[in-house]
C-alpha cells in the first residue's frame, strides 16, 4: 500500500495570460478524505483536470497512485474515479446505458459491470428507475448517477469536484454518507468544495488555494488553532448598547453585531471577559448570554483567502 | 503504445461507436445533412435532364457519401460540450484518440448504410456495375476519408453550438461538391477546374465510381485509390491532433 496517493510538485497550468495554477506543492496521503477549498476562479477544477488526466500542465508534475500524470495518463485514469463540476450523464440514454457505457470505456467486463452497476443503482436508489432516459432524471437524481458511473470501476481513489453542489438538503446528505462509507472502506478520496461545514465534516486534512497558490495545507482543527486571531467571545446584554463603545475596550481587535448578540473579535478573551463584566457593572447591565467561540473554517478560509 | 493497450483502447472506441449509433444517428442535423441534402441536391440536378441512370450514379454516390459520411461527425464534439458530457468522456479510461477513432468509426457506418441504398435501388432497376469489387473497396475507403473529415471540421472553431459547426462546415463541404466533377465528369471540366478538383478528395472517389459504373475513369484506378488514403491520413492526423488542441478550450 502506498502512503502518498497524490504528489503534487510545481504544477503550473496556465490560460493564455492567467495563470491559473501557480506552482502549487502538496501531498495526498492514501486513505484519507483530502478537501481542496478556494473561492471560485481559484484553481481549484484546473488542478483535479491535471491529476486526472483531463489537461496536461504547463510546468511541474504530479503522480497518482504512484503513476505520472503526465506519461502515465491512461494508467491514472484507469484506477481513479471522477466526479467532474461541469459533467452531466448522457440524458438521451437510460441511468443503465449510461453505465454500462462508462464500465465499457474502463475495460470492466460484461459481468463485472452488471453486477456493479446493479449495486450501485440499488445502493443510491435509482434501480426502479434504471431503464428510463436520464434525460426525465432530478438534478438530485443525475448527480446520484454520476457518481455511480464514478465507482463503477471500482477506483482506488476518487476525484469529486464539489459533488454535492446546487443538490437538494437530502440529496447532498446521500452523497456525503457515500463518501464517508467509501473511505471508510480504505479508499482516498481528493473533494474540492465550497462548503465549509462539508470540508469540516467530511475531510481529514484541507488544501486552500487562492489565486492560484496554496495558501495552507493542515487539519481542520489544526487550521483553526493557527488562527488565534480568530478567537472571539460572544455576548448578549438585556438592553441595547452602543458596539462603538466595545470597540474601544482594550484587545479587541474587532466587533460585529450578530443578530441580538455582539461578537468581539480578539487574541485574549479571558481578558475581554473580565473588561465586558466591568463595563456591564457601568452601565447596569444584566448578561442574557456570554460565550468563548473559537473561529471556524469559514473564519479561517475568509482570512487565508483574503489576506493573499 | 503497447499491442495490448492499443487493442483496448480500439475495444473501448466500439463503447463509444456503440454511445454515439444511440444518440446522434437521430439526431435533426444529421438527418438533414446526412440524408435529405443530398437527395436534394440529387432531384436538383437529376430532374428534367435526359441522362442514364450509368451516367447518374457516380455523381449521387459522390454525394450521398459525402454528405452522409460527413454529417454525424461534426455534430457530435459541440453537442457532448453543450450537453457537458464530454468532460465525463474524457476524464474516462480513454485516449483522446479512442474518442475521436470512435467518432469516426459511427460516422463512417452512417455513411456507409445510407450510401449503400443507392447502389442497391441503382442494381435493382437495372443499373450494370462493370466493376463491383472497385465500387465496394472505393465505397468503404471514401467513406472513412470523409469520416475523418466530418471529425475534422468539427475541431474549429472549438464551439459548443451544434449548428454553428454544421454551418461552418457546410460552407466547406458545399464548394467541394461543386468543385469534384460530382455533377459533371472530371474530362467536361475546363484547365482550371480541373487543377481545382485535384485537390479535392471527393474528385477522386467520383472518378473511381465512374470506372465501377460505366467502366471508364479520368486518372487510373491506382491514383484515385492512393490519393483517397493519402487524404484520409492526412485528414485523420490532422483531425486528432487539431481536437488535442483544442480540447482544453471546449472544457473550460
Amino acid at each position: 500500500m502506498l502512503e502518498t496517493a497524490v504528489a503534487v510538485s510545481n504544477l503550473t497550468k496556465c490560460f493564455g495570460p492567467v495563470l491559473a495554477v501557480d506552482h502549487i506543492n502538496f501531498e495526498v496521503e492514501s486513505e484519507e478524505v483530502f478537501g481542496f477549498l478556494g473561492p471560485n476562479g481559484a484553481g481549484k477544477t484546473t488542478t483535479i483536470r491535471m491529476l486526472t488526466g483531463v489537461i496536461k500542465p504547463d510546468e511541474g508534475s504530479a503522480r497518482v497512485m504512484g503513476y505520472d500524470v503526465l506519461r502515465e495518463t491512461l494508467k491514472v485514469k484507469q484506477i481513479i474515479g471522477v466526479v467532474p463540476e461541469v459533467a452531466n450523464a448522457y440524458i438521451d440514454l437510460t441511468a443503465w446505458q449510461n453505465l454500462m457505457l462508462i464500465g465499457e470505456l474502463y475495460g470492466v467486463s460484461k459481468r463485472k459491470r452488471t453486477e456493479k452497476a446493479g449495486n450501485l443503482l440499488k445502493e443510491l436508489g435509482l434501480y426502479e428507475r434504471r431503464n428510463q432516459l436520464v434525460r426525465g432524471f432530478s438534478r438530485g437524481m443525475k448527480q446520484r448517477l454520476i457518481f455511480c458511473m464514478a465507482l463503477v470501476n471500482e477506483p482506488q481513489m476518487l476525484f469529486l469536484d464539489e459533488p454535492t453542489s446546487g443538490l437538494d438538503v437530502e440529496s447532498a446528505r446521500h452523497i456525503r454518507e457515500l463518501i464517508r462509507e467509501y473511505n471508510d472502506n480504505g479508499k482516498t478520496i481528493f473533494l474540492s468544495t465550497h462548503n465549509m461545514d462539508e470540508a469540516n465534516r467530511l475531510c481529514d486534512r484541507i488544501a486552500i488555494i487562492n489565486y492560484g497558490k496554496i495558501v495552507a495545507v493542515d487539519s481542520p482543527e489544526r487550521l483553526r488553532m493557527k488562527s488565534s486571531g480568530l478567537q472571539s467571545v460572544e455576548v448578549g446584554f438585556d438592553k441595547p448598547v452602543d458596539i462603538d463603545e466595545l470597540s474601544y475596550i482594550t484587545g479587541v481587535r474587532e466587533v460585529k453585531k450578530m443578530g441580538d448578540k455582539i461578537r468581539l473579535y480578539t487574541n485574549n478573551p479571558d481578558k475581554i471577559i473580565d473588561s465586558l463584566v466591568d463595563y456591564a457593572r457601568s452601565k447596569n447591565l444584566q448578561f442574557i448570554s456570554l460565550n468563548t467561540l473559537n473561529p471556524s473554517l469559514e473564519d479561517v478560509f475568509v482570512e487565508l483567502t483574503r489576506e493573499h | 503504445m503497447d499491442i495490448y493497450t492499443f487493442w483496448e483502447q480500439f475495444k473501448r472506441s466500439l463503447a463509444i461507436v456503440k454511445k454515439n449509433v444511440r444518440i446522434y444517428y437521430s439526431k435533426g442535423p444529421v438527418i438533414i445533412f446526412g440524408l435529405l441534402m443530398p437527395l436534394f441536391l440529387f432531384l436538383a440536378f437529376s430532374i428534367g435532364r435526359s441522362m442514364s441512370l450509368e451516367n447518374l450514379l457516380p455523381g449521387l454516390l459522390g454525394m450521398t457519401v459525402f454528405f452522409s459520411a460527413t454529417s454525424v461527425g461534426p455534430a457530435i464534439v459541440p453537442w457532448e460540450a453543450r450537453s457537458k458530457t464530454l468532460e465525463r468522456l474524457v476524464s474516462a479510461a480513454v485516449s483522446v484518440w479512442t474518442i475521436f477513432l470512435g467518432d469516426a468509426v459511427s460516422s463512417f457506418l452512417f455513411g456507409f448504410l445510407v450510401s449503400i441504398v443507392p447502389v442497391i435501388v441503382g442494381m435493382l432497376i437495372g443499373v450494370n456495375i462493370v466493376h463491383p469489387l472497385v465500387l465496394g473497396f472505393g465505397l468503404i475507403l471514401a467513406t472513412f476519408c470523409f469520416a475523418f473529415f466530418g471529425i475534422l471540421l468539427s475541431a474549429y472553431p472549438p464551439s459548443d453550438i451544434p449548428a454553428s459547426t454544421m454551418m461552418i462546415s457546410s460552407m466547406v463541404k458545399f464548394p467541394l461538391v461543386f468543385i469534384s466533377g460530382v455533377f459533371i465528369p472530371i474530362q467536361e471540366l475546363p484547365e482550371w477546374g480541373r487543377i481545382i478538383a485535384s485537390f479535392s478528395p471527393l474528385t477522386y472517389f467520383t472518378d473511381l465510381m465512374r470506372y465501377s459504373i460505366q467502366g471508364t475513369s479520368y486518372y487510373s484506378v491506382l491514383l484515385d485509390v492512393t490519393a483517397l488514403t493519402m487524404f484520409t491520413v492526412l485528414f485523420l492526423v490532422a483531425a486528432i491532433k487539431l481536437h488535442e488542441k483544442s480540447l482544453p478550450k471546449r472544457l473550460a
